[in-house]
Parts: structure tokens; sequence; C-alpha cells
């Protein structure tokens, strides 16, 4: 959103043979933006350090991005992601064997800016030993009434290719896979859609507001191959496992809202809810509060946010019998729970000698504690000690730390 | 269906109103001079964008929900 300046006119283009939603969204995206205009993001360059350590996994590696106008209208990006997962879950623990490997990420992103509209378009590739990951994604974004407003529309699309690694089932219980070695009889793909509108507007000299929403189609195999259900049986530890089978489709519904306020002496507060509901039944609430201090050449952040979600309709952490429903599930992601975020950061403004070219540059750490609690998801590792059904509920604490480097040039 | 058409004609005008509006140069209720706040960057919504995705994509491999946010994510790394 470019501050500053005043709205133009625009000059009317012809109507075409279209549906009113569509006409109208031709309106927006194309008559009304050659006469208006944004601001392109900043150049500057992140190198980010990531651990996450909770419930027997450890995934931690660089992350960097860097982003370059060319010229006056235009501006590139480039990132690169990396996790070295070391796991040895609740869920590995029991139909698996631990395991190591890597997944790295490419991103590449334009932005160009035409008046007050910015058209942006990015490729992101992931890949894994078992699992790649292809999105592209398009925006096109709208300063309007007198920079009062910038409306986003977004389309997203993704397509996934899944394996199952073997490693576990030719390797001794309970001792980390040296290799992964895919299934040549398995090869799953899945297709994935997001259409998006957010709004930002400028609500006061002191108060911003964003509105978000997002449709999101999902379709293809949806479940994940390593992890399995259980159900009751006579015997042994009470229950036996067996493979998950997921719908096909999944259709979601996300909307946002975010405020945030400049206090007047020099501080931020942000608060943000998102509601989430799909096709599986799954409702979700989402609360944040961020609060940011400046002091000196300092920036503090503290925040606290709180999720809640219902479990899937095909979900029970123990059926009562084999082929008991068409839908069967165990995914932890997908149970009833609640779980509480607690962070804080730190970001130190510094000079580089010598390099009259960086503008500015910042040192940052944050740490955050993850604490899910869930409802109907239970520690089935202790099934012989309390019987099938009757184990404590499962808690998952976890500790995520990032530091980074920024610099802007 | 009839009742869906009519709102998407009548939702088409809003729209279409308020962005003809946009072009005839409203009055912004907050002057251009009166948004130096905004140009704080501790006012923006993404002020480092390399740690909130990283954390995004952590929080929505444990989650249920996902989306909604304005940001895009891609990969797994959920197993």
């Amino acid at each position: 959103m470019q501050l500053g300046a005043a709205a133009h006119g625009a000059r009317p283009q012809p109507e075409r043979l279209l549906s009113p939603f569509a006409r109208t969204l031709t309106a927006l995206a194309v008559i009304v933006a050659p006469a208006l205009g944004g601001v392109l993001p900043e150049d500057r360059a992140d190198v980010l350090w990531h651990v996450y350590n909770g419930g027997d996994i450890t995934v931690e590696g660089p992350e960097v991005l860097i982003r370059k106008k060319v010229g006056d209208s235009l501006s590139l990006s480039a990132g690169y992601y990396e996790d070295m997962i070391s796991s040895a879950s609740i869920d590995v623990k029991l139909s698996g064997s631990p395991y190591r490997e890597t997944r790295r990420q490419e991103n590449f992103g334009v932005d160009y800016l035409h008046g007050k509209t910015t058209y942006t378009a990015g490729y992101i590739h992931s890949r894994e030993p078992d699992y790649i990951a292809d999105t592209t994604f398009y925006s096109v974004s709208q300063d309007m009434f007198g920079d009062l407003t910038t409306l986003t529309l977004g389309y997203r699309r993704g397509w996934d290719q899944v394996y199952r690694d073997i490693c576990a089932l030719k390797h001794p219980v309970g001792t980390y896979c040296p290799d992964i070695i895919n299934d040549p009889t398995f090869y799953e793909r899945s297709d994935h859609r997001g259409y998006s509108l957010s709004l930002s507007q400028i609500l006061s000299r002191n108060l911003i507001a964003n509105f978000n929403y997002e449709l999101l189609t999902d379709q293809g195999y949806l479940a994940n191959p390593y992890r399995e259900i259980r159900y009751l049986s006579p015997g042994g530890l009470g229950f036996t496992l067996a493979p998950q089978v997921y719908p096909n489709t999944r259709t979601s519904n996300a909307a946002s809202v975010q405020l945030k306020y400049f206090l007047p002496w020099r501080a931020a507060l942000t608060a943000q809810y998102r509601f989430f509901r799909d096709t599986w039944a799954i409702v979700a609430n989402t609360f944040e509060v961020d609060y940011t201090q400046p002091w000196r050449n300092w920036i503090f952040d503290g925040g606290l946010r709180f999720y809640e979600q219902t479990h899937a309709d095909f979900y029970s952490d123990l059926f009562p019998r084999a082929d008991y429903q068409n839908f069967m599930a165990r995914d932890r992601e997908l149970a009833a729970f609640r779980s509480y975020l607690v962070g804080a950061g730190a970001a130190y403004q510094f000079h580089v000698p010598g390099a009259p070219w960086i503008d500015k540059s910042t040192v940052n750490v944050r740490a955050d504690h993850l604490l899910v609690d869930y409802s109907d998801f239970r520690d089935a590792l202790l099934a012989a000690e309390y019987g099938a059904g009757n184990e404590p509920l499962y808690k998952l604490n976890a500790n995520i730390l990032q530091v980074f480097v920024s610099v802007w040039y | 269906m009839e009742l869906t058409i009519r709102m998407l004609r009548a939702l088409s005008t809003l729209l279409l109103l308020a962005a003809l509006a946009g072009c005839a140069a409203p009055t912004p209720w907050v002057k251009p001079y009166e948004r130096e706040h905004f140009a704080d960057p501790i006012m923006s919504f993404n002020r480092d964008p390399v740690s909130s995705s990283y954390l995004e994509h952590t929080l929505e491999t444990r989650e249920g929900a996902h989306g909604g946010t304005g940001a895009v994510g891609g990969g797994c790394g959920c197993n």
C-alpha cells in the first residue's frame, strides 16, 4: 500500500459477454488497475537457522530469502529452505522405525508494479525422498479509495507426488533406517487449489485492519501413508493396527481478521482471529495477540496464540472393529485438541562497517514454546500398562527457535 | 438458482459501484500526512517474512486447519 499519493480517474473498458461476477472481477482487476498504484517490497536478504524440538522429533535447517528490485516496476525474489528431520515420534514408534531425512525447498517469485496495481506470481518446489510438491501462486493487488484500501485476489495451485518408504519394513523395529527405500508399488498424487480474497484497510491514523478469506480444495491421496488406525481386538495389547482410509476430496473455508494498533509510546499491538471449517467436519478457531516494543536499537516482540479444533468425522483413536466405516483415520492432526503457543523475540539493528551499500541490518532471535493438548488422541504406547482405550491422553511439548540476520540494501 | 443469480448481480453492482467510486477520488478520512505511523516497520503485518512463513509452516503441519492468512506455503515435511 502506497502512502501519500492520491487516486486518479479511470477510463472505463468495454464490457464483454461475461457473467456478472466475472465482470465485477474484471472491473476490479483490469479497469481500475491501470489508473492506480502501489509499492514494491523492499530489497532485503535474510539468512535464518531454525530448530524445532518436541515429541521426539528434531527438525532444523537453514532458510535464505533474497529480494531485489529490477528497475522501478519489477521485484524478484528467490528462497531456499531446508528441514533436516530426525523423527522417533509417537506415531513412528507405534507402527514404524525412527528415520532421518531432509526436505529441500526452492521458491521464486516476481512482483510487477503497474500504476497502483501489483501483479505477483511465484513457484515453490519442495522435495523429500518420499514426497514431492510443486506449487504455483498468482495474485493481483490494488490500492484504492485514496490509498486507504488494498484489495488482493489470489489463486494458488499445488501438485503433490506421494511415495512410501519401506525401509522400516525391512529394518529391525526401533532402530534408525539407514536409507530411504521407496515402495515401487506405491505412487499417489494429490491436487490442491486455493482462491483467496484479502482486504487491507486503514481505519484511523493509528489502526489498520486486514481481512482474509480463502477457499481451498484438495483432491487425490490426502492421507499419511505411514500412519495407521487401531481397532479393538482380543489378546496382545488389546488392539490391532490397520491402514488408514481417507476421503479423496476436501473443501475448506478459512477467514481471518487482523487488527494492528499504533500505541502512543511507539509500540504496536496486534490481534488476530481465524475461523476454519471443512467438509471433514473440522471446525477450528485461532486467536492471537502480539505486542511489539522498540527500544533504542532493539525491537522486542511477545505473543500468545491459542488454537482449538474439533475432530474429523472419520477420526477415532480406537475403532470398535475392523472395517467399522468406509473412511477411518487416526492422524492426530485430525483429532480434537487445543494448542497454546507462547513466543518472544528480539531484533538488534547494527551498522556494517565498510559496506555503504547496506542501508540497515539486524540480527534476530525468536523462541516459542508449543503445547498441544489432545482431547481424543491417546498414548497407545502405554496400552500394555493401562489397557487399550484407557491410556493417558497425549500431550506434545515443543520448543521452536529461530536465529536470523537481515540486511536491507 | 434465480436467487443466486440475483445475489450475484447485486454483489457485482455494489462492487462495481465501489470500484468506480474509487476512481472518482473519494476524500480519504485519514489524510496522507496523517499516515506516518503506517510507515513504521513495527506496523507491518509481516515484518520478517522469512520468520513468519517458517512459523506458519511449523504450526500448519501439526494442525487440521490451514489457509486464510494470506500466506502461501508448499511441501510437507510432516510425517
